[in-house]
């Protein structure tokens, strides 16, 4: 069986349903939460109770989870107004964010090409600037503004941000493997 | 066994009621078991005072199993029926195994995961550990004097759904409840930060016989967090040795050697390559099969060259892992070193220039995962003393996901979530009138289903015929505590409902480890009979006192007939266990575990509600 839980996530942790969070707060909150009942607190306890403890620790772990990282925290709150980010299916962007997405592309997939890890670097210092501003946009639009429209559509600039960012990621992971690819091999007798 | 902690959950209620519990290191070369006496852990030697446990079964022709030194002293005369290293084979196919080099086994394709044809008959990876588990289980309780309450097995971090669940039927096999598989890594960071009274961001590195495990942790007041965690479990010491052996067979042209002389290479490279660590050269002496004497040798620094590559492949994870912790080399505090190999003086200063910093060893790198596993388990038994309060909190290790179109992963669960977990995905069918869907769990990092492990495939069927892309099936993943993964798919619109918990395909059901378990007991059946209705009438006197304790604590959260129901379920349970059958005694305490389940909700709900209501009141004053 499934318990009921009608907290949302703010709820669950006991913080105000907001966009502004005070990081230890939550932190704090959810280590209360999780002290109380995870699993390991009731390993020695019926069956019955475990797959409670269970069922409750996945959902402390979801909300902290939610809460901790701010576009999904935006994305949340968002839901519980009403609004759907609508990441999947709004891909309409503003010119001169496509603009910039484009050349961003390219600048991933030249760094990718020239091997080039001063590049890559670069790029993603310049997306984390970026990130950085789209989030106080969004702590303002979903603070004081109450704009819900201008925070779905940063959410979903952000998410981009994201995926743009994993990429540099990927290619500067692929070369540091590259570099001791010669080794495996020569290792494998 | 107890419904209700009427003190504070996990606190022992009654300290003079100490359960016996232990830590078991099932590890690749040793396994050790270990226990909180009077408050410190300690490992528990066998009547020699040796700790170590060699991980090493013969099978006699008798259908004898020896285990240990004994085993390891025919290692070398009779390799076929000496399973050495079996921790590399749990859960692994034939595929799987045939990487690791020539091994002198008769390897038999078993559905799953390989098996070896011994003298006693087939033996799967599992039942040979289970024989592993047995003798430590055995120690133990002659130590302790006494039946365990149960256990903590330790897994390495980077172990993947079929490897977590092969160890913890071996576990059962061998008669242990299993209170929790804990990660290696983490249990070597309990021990090492609950003696250190440490606080930060630590790295344990941990290379054993067989697996590489690097797990990054941060310890804050009492919380151990995992934030990420890598490896690769089939890279370890052995693998060292291996090189060696392959190094020799070059130079001394003995490139189709034995099972026999293969074991003896590998026996001697192993102890050239611990002698390696305080000498700078060191040989050997083997006699092979025809009667060749050889002389084997090797310096350090020859060592050092045919190893690097092994050594190279413990960055790639460790520079993975802390990327995916989000941390850069100079934010973590410690370095520590776990599991016999990183004894290697070369691979120590590899880690050392990796993290910039001169790692810990003040630890003895190979008992601190045993000791950090007795430490849990005596907390999870409920012997935890008061104030000792301290939280874990793991992950998993791999992403875990679905097959979608095209042979293609969509990760429902992303490495590195933090357990337990559960997470749903929605899915829709893609033809008109499509009855039924096929669900195929994968796990691992990569794109295309054909480079991740297959975990299980089921389907859901009774899906009512709609037009593509009308149906909402919804799969929902959950893992548990111990990273063990179980799924569940629904049709929304109509609720058709499946599920099954994942097993990989040899999976043991509950059933066959019964009849496993019992054909393994020399006992007489009335003995059996007798054994099974004291553990049962254990189980329900705890679960009846806890569950009375329950009713009168939060009796009010039910209705006077739930009330009456469960009442009523504790009277005949009560009647069970004044009677003889354990078999019936067993369905009572069953059915009122089931019955009890909505009870248990509601006073979880109400614990979190006042501990809620409790802190809004505690931070008033502040604001
Ligand atoms: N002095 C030493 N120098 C080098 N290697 C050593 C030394 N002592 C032990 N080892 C190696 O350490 C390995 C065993 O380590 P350990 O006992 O920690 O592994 P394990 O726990 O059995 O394996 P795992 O954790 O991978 O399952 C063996 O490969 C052994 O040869
Ligand atoms: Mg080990």
């Amino acid at each position: 069986m499934t318990p009921e839980f009608s907290r949302n996530h703010f709820e669950l942790l006991g913080l105000p349903v907001s966009y502004a969070l005070d990081a230890a707060a939550l932190e704090r909150a959810y280590r209360d939460l999780q002290g109380r009942v995870h699993p390991d607190r009731f390993a020695s306890a019926s069956e019955a109770e475990r797959r409670v403890a269970m069922q409750w620790a996945a959902r402390a772990n979801e909300a902290y989870r939610t809460l901790r990282n701010p576009v999904d925290r935006a994305r949340y709150l968002l839901g519980l107004k009403g609004f759907d980010t609508g990441e999947e299916s709004n891909t309409a962007m503003p010119p001169d964010f496509l603009l910039q997405q484009m050349e961003w592309r390219e600048a991933v997939a030249q760094g990718r090409a020239d091997r080039d890890e001063a590049a890559l670097e670069g790029l993603r210092r310049e997306i984390h600037a970026e990130r950085g501003e789209m989030q106080s946009l969004l702590a303002r639009a979903l603070g004081g503004e109450r704009n819900y429209d201008a925070g779905c559509s940063l959410v979903r600039k952000l998410r981009f941000l994201d995926k743009i960012e994993a990429e540099i990621d990927d290619a500067l992971e692929a070369m540091a493997e590259g570099a001791h690819g010669h080794a495996m091999v020569k290792g494998r007798s | 066994m107890s419904l209700l902690q009427i003190s504070e959950p996990g606190e022992s209620p009654e300290p003079h009621q100490r359960r016996l519990a232990v830590g078991i290191d099932l590890g690749t070369t040793h396994s050790l078991v270990a226990t909180v006496r009077s408050s410190s852990a300690e490992c528990l030697p066998d009547a020699e005072g040796r700790v170590l446990l060699p991980s090493i079964v013969h099978y006699g022709a008798g259908g004898e199993a020896e285990v240990g030194y004994g085993a390891q002293a025919r290692a070398a005369d009779d390799p076929a029926n000496t399973v050495v290293s079996v921790k590399r084979f749990m859960g692994r196919g034939v595929a799987d195994v045939a990487k690791y080099g020539a091994l002198p086994y008769r390897f038999v394709d078993a559905p799953g995961m390989v098996a070896i044809e011994t003298a006693a008959g087939l033996r799967s990876p599992v039942q040979v550990s289970a024989d592993i588990l047995k003798a430590l289980r055995v120690r133990a309780e002659e130590s302790l004097g006494g039946e365990l309450h149960g256990a903590v097995v330790t897994v390495p971090a980077y172990f993947d759904d079929s490897q977590r669940q092969a160890t913890k039927d071996a576990a059962r096999l061998a008669g242990l409840n299993v209170l929790r598989l804990l990660n290696e890594p983490t249990a070597a960071a309990i021990a090492y930060g609950l003696d250190n009274a440490s606080e930060g961001t630590f790295a344990i590195f941990d290379l054993g016989g067989g697996t590489f495990d690097i797990s990054i942790l941060r310890l804050t007041r009492g919380v151990f967090e995992v934030l990420a965690t890598n490896g690769d479990s089939a890279l370890g010491g052995d693998d060292f040795d291996q090189a060696i052996a392959m190094h020799w067979r070059v130079t001394h042209g003995l490139a189709d050697a034995s099972g026999r002389d293969t074991r003896r290479l590998l026996a001697a490279a192993r102890q050239v390559k611990e002698r390696l660590t305080t000498q700078e050269s060191a040989d050997a002496q083997v006699t092979l099969t025809w009667g060749q004497q050889l002389h084997l040798g090797l310096t350090r620094r020859e060592f050092v060259e045919i190893s690097a590559p092994l050594v190279q492949r413990t960055l790639g994870p460790t520079r993975k892992a802390l990327r995916d912790a989000k941390l850069a080399v100079s934010q973590v505090d410690g370095v520590v070193l776990v599991g016999g190999a990183t004894r290697m003086p070369h691979l120590q200063r590899a880690v050392a220039q990796f993290f910039g910093r001169e790692p810990l060893v003040n630890l003895d790198p190979e008992q601190v995962v045993a000791l950090g596993a007795a430490i849990q388990a005596n907390a999870l038994a409920g012997n935890r003393a008061p104030g000792d309060d301290w939280l874990l909190l793991d992950v998993i290790p791999l992403s875990l996901g679905l097959e979608t179109m095209g042979g293609l992963v969509e990760k429902v669960i992303p490495r590195n979530s933090t357990i337990p977990v559960a997470r749903a995905q929605e899915f829709t069918t893609f033809k008109d009138g499509q009855t039924a869907m096929a669900i195929h769990v994968v796990q691992g990092e990569r794109e295309l289903v054909s480079d991740c492990r297959s975990l299980a495939r089921f389907e859901l069927r009774g899906i009512p015929p709609m037009v593509a892309g009308a149906a909402r099936i919804a799969v929902t993943f959950q893992v548990d505590a111990d990273g063990l993964l179980s799924v569940s798919a629904r049709e929304k619109t109509t609720g058709v409902a499946s599920s099954v918990v994942v097993k990989p395909s040899y999976g043991l059901t509950d059933d066959e480890v019964a009849t496993m378990l019992r054909a393994g007991f020399e006992h007489a059946q009335a003995d059996r009979d007798a054994r099974a209705l004291a553990e049962q009438r254990v189980e329900a006197e705890g679960l009846a006192a806890a569950l009375r304790a329950a009713l009168e604590q939060d009796g009010d959260l039910l209705s006077g007939e739930e009330r009456a129901a469960l009442e009523a379920g504790i009277a005949s349970l009560d009647a069970a266990r004044r009677g003889t059958d354990h078999r019936g005694l067993k369905a009572a305490v069953e059915s009122l575990n089931r019955a009890s389940e909505s009870f248990a909700a509601r006073r979880m709900d109400r614990s979190v509600s006042r501990a809620l209501a409790g802190r809004r009141l505690d931070e008033v004053p502040t604001k």
